[in-house]
């Protein structure tokens, strides 16, 4: 235990995701040795992201403004619409290069087991915006777990009656690498999940 | 396949040990409480990421050591490979294969192949239908991986099931007029069913596969006395056993016993419900075998795996924890001569009389700590 400020300092960073009491710690005091300029950079951008990032009105990615930089792009077309878990997934896709149309961010999966149903989910969101009809394609792009294939099965039963076309990722083996580096269950279940080209 | 050198540094009773084994019988001889099935534990572990006795890693380490290092090195085809695993309690293991560090723990597996019959297998028999259940599943990922991904899904699909319906069973119990969300339960019926059926297909066709095998291990253990089945007991109509007809059978089982599970606020159809039923003859073996004759069935089903292992192609590693003193001396004669052929075969036993001789092999001595070849 430190004195004061440098233990507060420790205990808040220690609550961060990912971040264990030692790499606190470790933080902590790069932090106290690091020159003020930086010091003071970090503390405004740390105030500046909960006054000014607010979530895009449309999509619910985050934004610095009314709508998000995707959501006011007049090069993408609307009749794709990818359905994604998180804002970083958004990030993640976008980093392909492949997708040129909208994102709707649903704030999470359904997770009974964190109490997390539909209602908590901006599910009554999507609908609103499927009902403009020119949405042809949505995409389903939620993590390829137990909740994100209820996530992405549910929304689907929901769509699929609008004759809205609903796809959903494909998964399997990672691309890039060699067969033989594959473990046994993803190569065993790519193989099972095997089809015709 | 067979151990060539094991090396303990503070798993269990052992400080520091290292034990050069050879392709063949080794019998471990020592009283009771000296570190035998510590030995066998230690390769069980490295051959399955599992302890058969306990299900968390802090027993496995050293009372006052912090973690625990089992290295072992196999030969397989001619060819040696060293696997090493670090037991750290409460993280992830770290594991070596040949001389490098492998990303997940995971991928030591496959490296050592082993068949492990002990005590606590007399469950199998006389225990809940989860023992069996998990006896089944252990050995569908043995044969196919993929299954180890099955389970987990299905595992975790049951539980989010009924973290929803017992969510809405409270709500009603508290009064609540809106009685919990039940309306993504359709979703999670459907895969439920999903992967329910791609579990109980593997299930259905691996007791089809084994049942010719518990039934000539059990007949050569006991001899004629009473012929052994096993079969499949599901919860569902599983005559079609293909996956397609599995899933629409739970998808109509679990529309039957909606009520009930909304009633009752817990998932009640499902491979997670099944059994496989042991007979004797036309007597169940649970409630009605003898004690030795509970011991041999349990027996026949772990000789059964190992065959069904072989058969497939692989040739695991034989041990018999405490085996033969457990037996009269008809069946210790038969169990030997039974056995004697394994690539390598690994018995323990507190008093070396009961190993019939016939058995041969190498003899080790174990005691406090130490484990020393008897020539
Ligand atoms: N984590 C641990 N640290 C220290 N000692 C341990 C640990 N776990 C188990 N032991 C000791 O190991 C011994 C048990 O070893 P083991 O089960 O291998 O005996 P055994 O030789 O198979 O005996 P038996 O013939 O009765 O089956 C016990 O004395 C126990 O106290
Ligand atoms: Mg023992
Ligand atoms: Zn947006």
């Amino acid at each position: 235990m430190y004195e004061g400020a440098i233990q507060d300092l420790i205990d808040e960073l220690g609550r961060l995701p990912g971040v264990g009491p030692k790499s606190a710690q470790r933080i902590a005091f790069h932090i106290l040795s690091a020159d003020p300029a930086d010091v003071t950079r970090l503390a405004t951008v740390l105030n500046r992201v909960k006054d000014q990032v607010r979530f895009c009105t449309t999509c619910f990615n985050v934004a610095e403004s009314e709508q998000c930089r995707i959501c006011r792009d007049p090069r993408r077309t609307n009749e794709f619409l990818c359905v994604v878990e998180e804002p970083k997934d958004v990030v993640a896709i976008e980093r392909t290069g492949e997708f040129r149309g909208r994102y709707h961010v649903l704030g999470g999966a359904i997770n009974p087991l964190e109490g997390i149903g539909p209602d908590n989910l901006r599910v009554r969101e999507l609908m609103a915006r499927l009902g403009s009809g020119e949405v042809k394609e949505l995409i389903l792009a939620t993590d390829p777990n137990t909740e994100g294939e209820a996530t992405a099965t549910y929304v689907a039963l929901l769509v699929k009656p609008m004759g809205i076309d609903v796809t959903r990722l494909a998964s399997g083996l990672p691309v890039g690498g060699d067969l033989e580096y594959a473990d046994e269950i993803t190569l065993g279940r790519a193989f099972e999940g095997r089809r015709a080209v | 396949m067979y151990v060539q050198r094991l090396e303990l540094v503070d798993f269990r009773s052992y400080e520091r040990v290292a034990i050069d084994l050879s392709a063949g019988t080794s019998v471990l001889v020592g009283p009771n409480g000296v570190g035998k099935t510590n030995l066998l534990e230690a390769l069980g572990y490295v051959a399955t990421l599992d302890s058969h006795r306990v299900a968390t890693d802090a027993p496995l380490v050293r009372a006052g050591a912090a973690a625990a290092v089992v290295r072992c090195l196999v030969v397989h085809d001619g060819r040696e490979l060293q696997v090493e695993l670090e037991i750290v309690p409460g993280k992830a293991n770290r594991a070596r294969l040949g001389r490098s560090p492998v990303r997940r723990a995971r991928d030591v597996l496959g490296a050592l192949r082993m068949v492990l019959f002990a005590p606590e297998d007399l469950e199998l028999v006389r225990g809940d239908p989860a023992e069996r259940r998990r006896y089944l599943d252990d050995l569908l990922v043995a044969r196919q991986p993929r299954y180890a991904g099955v389970r987990a899904d299905y595992d975790r699909v049951v539980k989010q099931r009924n973290a929803l319906l017992r969510t809405s069973y409270l709500a009603r119990k508290t009064g609540g007029t809106r009685g919990g969300d039940l309306s993504t339960l359709d979703v999670w019926d459907a895969h439920l069913a999903r992967h329910g059926a791609e579990l109980l297909a593997g299930r259905l066709e691996l007791t089809t596969a084994l049942g010719p095998f518990v039934a000539k291990a059990y007949d050569a253990v006991a001899a004629g006395r009473g012929a052994a089945g096993i079969a499949y007991r599901a919860g569902v109509d599983v005559s079609t056993p293909d996956r397609a007809h599995l899933e629409s059978a739970l998808l109509e089982a679990l529309a039957a016993s909606r009520s009930s599970e909304v009633e009752r606020g817990v998932t009640l159809t499902g491979p997670h419900r099944d059994d496989l039923v042991l007979t004797l003859g036309e007597l169940p073996a649970k409630g009605y075998a003898s004690h030795g004759e509970s011991w041999s069935y349990a027996l026949a089903l772990r000789l059964a795996s190992y065959d069904l292992l072989r058969a497939d192609g692989i040739e695991p590693v034989l041990a018999l924890d405490d085996v033969f003193a457990e037996l009269d001396a008809g069946r210790r004669e038969r169990l030997a001569e039974l056995v004697g052929g394994a690539s390598q075969l690994l018995v323990t036993c507190a008093v070396a009389e009961d190993v019939p001789a016939a058995l041969g092999g190498a003899r080790f001595d174990v005691a406090e700590g130490t484990v020393r070849r008897a020539d």
